[in-house]
């Protein structure tokens, strides 16, 4: 030993391993203007390919003429449902065992859906293509409003499904129902909501609204005749899917399929799905013989992939007069628009939304949700969130409130009464899921302290004072969230996607001088999982995280996995790596053994290498070990160093959080002001502090956006009207509240590493504290229940009609 | 399609002369034409900023500017930002401080505060987060990006402090 030699300290520290606020590696890029985007790729004598989109909501097609179109110098093919029927590609599967169409065949049922697909040598020539396409429409009546949308003399929308009283989710019991899903016993409830002492019913409804990331999906096709490879590159959060789909679709055997993630600019769940314009793409690729590349503008992003949410919620809560929950039974009309598809795990066409009753210890529930077409978009896609949770989560978070309102009592305490204990834990709950783990109370109390809840409370009842003095204008919201989210699908036994079950997985490669690479099942779209996941490795298996590279996204070199969405990519890929970099230090035990001349039994593991018990100065580093791998010829062991790990989770994970906004609201404009807003998240094990902070800036930030203006609005005859961001509320710096973070952290039992993911929570959380914040400061007036998004006009609405403006 | 025209543009200090039709926008010729792909395309209606370059000392969205407007203009992209010395401190201040995540947004955001650090070297939060208002981020909730860029004020100050 000398003074050089590091101490255990610089090594761990040398590690830049799990709990470290590690540097992004993906940003010497990105901040250079060097990410690798799909609109970045340019292949030789690629072709451009754009959509002609239906104006109207619901119309027949009559006839389509290309001709012109065809014409025009620099375009190359114009296809339609015609083109797309002699391959069966005119419809295709959609995630939620419904079909859609690819192109209108016969008719549109969404104001921008597909009708044409124009190929042409420029982006411009495209657009002008697209003006020569004369399509003859026959209006037919609209519907928009999911209720009405199930009257009898209701228009029929799916005309391909006329006299088919059975769906991929069981009976359907009108012409534009979709299914009805039921869980939890409805008896007991209704028996329970029967002799309660107190009971609250509400309509809850959670608007449409957009993931909006702001890269807009999009592909390039590259078929190769000569070898008879296809090649995609695209915006796909979920690559291995994609080529499974495409391979299906196609024919093409999956091996002659790559399909390839490039860097991704956010995804939120836009990015989950399988749309027309990448089957159009390939098929103009196969048919021209040359690369076509399409991407979306904005208004296309908005009008056709992908809206979220979108659920209208009625619910009714019991309980004691002493606040104790009996009972809470929810029905959900939920608007899908005109094609099913959701991008839900098979078995749950309502995604998990059974975790409605959220962080409370409710003894009896039931949940019915009937699906119903509507002329708008299809989608339904988890928007920063796992599927339906955060519907979910504002639903139960509305209730509660509406419940202390019923009960008189403060929602802070209703909401402590009825969590779940941590004795409890693993927790059974009403709807079938079993919640790994929980301290809620520890962390409901630190939020109130922190934020000095009972200093607001007195604060507020000041301000309401001097507003009915007419001594202020202003009224102050105290906006309160206790979530629980289930993310991390899932167990293979209940779900999978289009039949592959929802496990992940990574592959460790060590090279002989000590350095790695692993590839994952998953695609980072701004987590950072170059960054996260070689942290996790670092940790394992004793190399520096800043030797370890990390690979996603094409199918051709990552092993299969099921795609990064739902907040799965820690619970599952996560636990994949951590599981994979323990069988490399497996093996590696058995080289160090060989070399130190020792029983394996006599080594332990000490940050970065196998030490003799008792003798620690007799040791292998990771890299000599990896280099002995290499370059010994080992009794019964083979050469080489590597691992691959397939992780099929035994349960969900559960993360939580409190999270408190304070918001002060002009009663005479309806402006708002984001005084505070407190985040306190559990998602067990941290990995990287400084990218959970960013997760939860970002995440809360699009909660602001839904709640306080975003959404996916239509007129009464289908038309869009937020198709653009002049409309469509992306929130700037100079709106967007300042947060803090803070936490506790809850390993979880049954996870490698004991994570539980992040990135959602802050969506999931924010909504209802934001909304809750506007509902409690107009509370004292009589206020129950407002629709979001609570803009300015909305907001100056409910003053108006609780009488506020004199 | 309109008869083509002939366009100078100085890019990150090289001249490029370029054919283009008169409806041909900035933001294409500097992707398609020229190679440059740092600036992005996210609405096409100015608001997000994700094409923010520096046009003749001003911040504009080159997906709403013509490249005939842009004829004989000094331009400058995330590319011609950093030095001889390796990348500038708005780089290195973003990285520093967690100011991107998806890094979509980010040569815009980037290449905007260059420019509001020049029209206002000792800018206040505030002004701050006034000043990046034409520019969305999705993924960041912006504090971060605030953070990064007081950072780099600070830093370029103290540097010019100094000297």
């Amino acid at each position: 030993m000398n003074d050089l030699t590091p101490t255990r300290e610089e090594r761990i520290a040398n590690l830049k391993g799990m709990g470290t606020s590690r540097k992004r590696v993906e940003d010497v890029r990105f901040t250079q203007g060097k990410g690798n985007y799909v609109d970045d790729i340019k292949l030789q004598g690629m072709l451009f390919g754009d959509f002609v989109r239906s104006p109207y909501a619901h119309a027949r097609v009559k006839s389509i003429n290309a001709d012109a179109a065809r014409a025009l110098p620099g375009v190359v093919a114009v296809l339609t449902a015609a083109d797309l029927a002699p391959l069966n590609l005119h419809w295709m599967p959609t995630l939620a065992g419904d079909k859609q169409m690819v192109l209108a065949d016969g008719k549109v049922l969404f104001q921008g859906q597909e009708v044409a697909f124009v190929v042409a040598t420029d982006r411009y020539i495209a657009a002008d293509a697209i003006e020569l396409v004369e399509v003859d429409y026959e209006e037919l009546p609209v519907v928009v409003d999911p209720f009405a949308a199930m009257e009898p003399d209701a228009p029929v929308l799916r005309e391909d499904l006329n006299g088919i009283m059975s769906g991929a989710h069981g009976p359907r019991r009108h012409h534009n129902h979709i299914f009805l899903w039921e869980t939890g016993d409805k008896a007991a409830t209704e028996e329970a909501l029967g002799a309660a002492e107190v009971v609250a019913e509400e309509m809850v409804y959670y608007h449409r609204t957009h993931p909006c990331p702001l890269e807009t999906c999009g592909c390039v096709a590259s078929m190769d005749k000569v070898n008879g490879k296809l090649t995609v590159w695209g915006t796909f959060q979920a690559p291995h899917v994609v080529r499974t789909v495409a391979s299906l679709l196609s024919g093409i055997e999956e091996h002659n399929i790559r399909v390839v993630s490039p860097d991704i600019g956010g995804g939120f769940g836009n990015k989950v799905g399988v749309y027309p314009g990448y089957v159009c793409s390939i098929v103009a690729s196969i048919v021209t013989g040359k690369p076509v590349k399409w991407v979306e503008d904005r208004m296309d992003n908005l009008m056709a992939t992908a809206f979220a949410r979108d659920y209208w919620m009625k619910g009714r809560i019991s309980a004691t007069k002493e606040g104790k929950i009996t009972a809470l039974r929810c029905h959900v009309t939920a608007d899908h628009g005109a094609f099913d598809a959701c991008a839900d795990p098979t078995k749950f066409p309502a995604g998990f939304f059974h975790i409605c009753t959220g962080s409370y210890d409710i003894p009896v529930a039931y949940v019915g949700v009937d699906g119903v077409y509507t002329n708008k978009a299809p989608g339904g896609v988890a928007y920063r969130c796992s599927f339906r949770v955060t519907e979910a989560a504002y639903f139960i978070e509305r209730m509660i409130e509406v419940l202390a309102i019923e009960l008189g009592m403060d929602a802070a305490e209703l909401r402590r009464i009825n969590f779940i204990r941590k004795e409890q834990f693993p927790y059974q709950s009403a709807l079938g899921w079993e919640y790994d783990s929980g301290d809620y109370h520890t962390a409901w109390d630190k939020a109130l302290a922190a934020v000095d809840y009972k200093g607001l409370r007195e604060e507020q009842a000041q301000r309401i004072a001097d507003f009915k003095a007419g001594r202020t204008r202003k009224l102050l919201g105290i906006g309160l969230t206790h979530f629980t989210e289930i993310v991390g699908a899932g167990p293979v036994k209940n779900c999978d996607i289009l039949g592959m079950g929802m496990f992940d997985s990574c592959e460790i490669r060590i090279h002989p001088t000590g350095s790695a690479i692993a590839r994952l099942g998953t695609i980072s779209q701004g987590q950072g999982h170059a960054t996260t996941f070689a942290q996790i490795i670092a940790s394992e298996i004793g190399l520096s995280a800043d030797s370890i590279t990390v690979e996603e996204g094409d199918t051709d070199t990552a092993p299969y996995g099921l795609g990064t969405y739902g907040s799965r990519s820690t619970p599952v890929a996560g636990a994949a790596t951590a599981l994979c970099g323990r069988k490399i230090r497996a093996k590696a035990q058995m080289i160090a053994a060989w070399l130190l001349e020792v029983h394996e039994g006599d080594l332990e593991w000490d940050v970065d290498r196998f030490q003799v018990k008792g003798a620690p100065e007799r040791f292998k580093t990771m890299k000599e070990i990896a280099y002995a791998a290499y370059n010994q010829a080992i009794p019964g062991i083979e050469p080489g160093l590597e691992a691959v790990s397939y992780y099929d989770p035994p349960n969900m994970t559960y993360p939580f959080g409190a999270y408190i906004a304070v918001m002060e609201i002009d009663v005479d404009t309806g402006e708002h002001e984001v005084r505070q807003f407190y985040a306190l998240d559990d998602c067990g094990t941290r990995i990287n502090p400084m990218v959970i902070e960013g997760q939860v800036h970002g995440g809360a930030t699009e909660g602001y956006a839904i709640a306080m203006g975003q959404e996916i609005a239509y007129d009464e005859i289908g038309n869009v009207k937020t198709g653009t961001l002049m409309d469509f509320f992306l929130p700037t710096a100079w709106e967007t509240p300042h947060y803090t973070t803070d936490h506790t952290e809850t390993p979880s039992p049954h996870h490698p590493i004991g994570a539980k993911g992040v990135g959602e929570s802050p969506n999931v959380g924010s909504v209802p504290a934001f909304s809750n914040a506007v509902h409690d400061a107009f509370r004292a007036f009589g206020l129950r229940q407002s629709h979001m998004p609570h803009d300015h006009w909305r907001i100056w609405k409910i003053a108006r009609d609780l009488g506020l403006h004199g | 399609m309109g008869k083509k025209m002939q366009v100078s543009l100085t890019v990150n200090g090289e001249v490029h002369e370029v054919l283009a039709e008169p409806r041909e926008l900035l933001i294409h010729t500097l992707r398609e034409k020229l190679g440059i792909t740092g600036p992005h395309i996210g609405c096409e209606t100015s608001h997000c900023g994700a094409c923010t370059v520096d046009m003749n000392g001003r911040s504009v969205k080159a997906c709403t500017v013509f490249v005939a407007q842009a004829d004989g203009a000094e331009i400058t992209t995330i590319e011609g930002l950093g030095g001889p010395d390796g990348l500038h401190v708005l780089q290195r201040m973003f990285r520093e401080h967690h100011g991107l995540q998806c890094g979509y947004c980010t040569p815009g955001m980037i290449t905007r505060a260059h420019r509001l650090l020049q029209e206002n070297p000792q800018p206040t939060e505030e002004e701050v987060r006034f000043g990046m208002a034409g520019n969305l981020c999705r993924c960041t909730g912006y504090q971060n990006i605030v953070k990064a860029i007081m950072a780099a004020a600070a830093e370029m100050n103290a540097k010019e402090a100094a000297e």
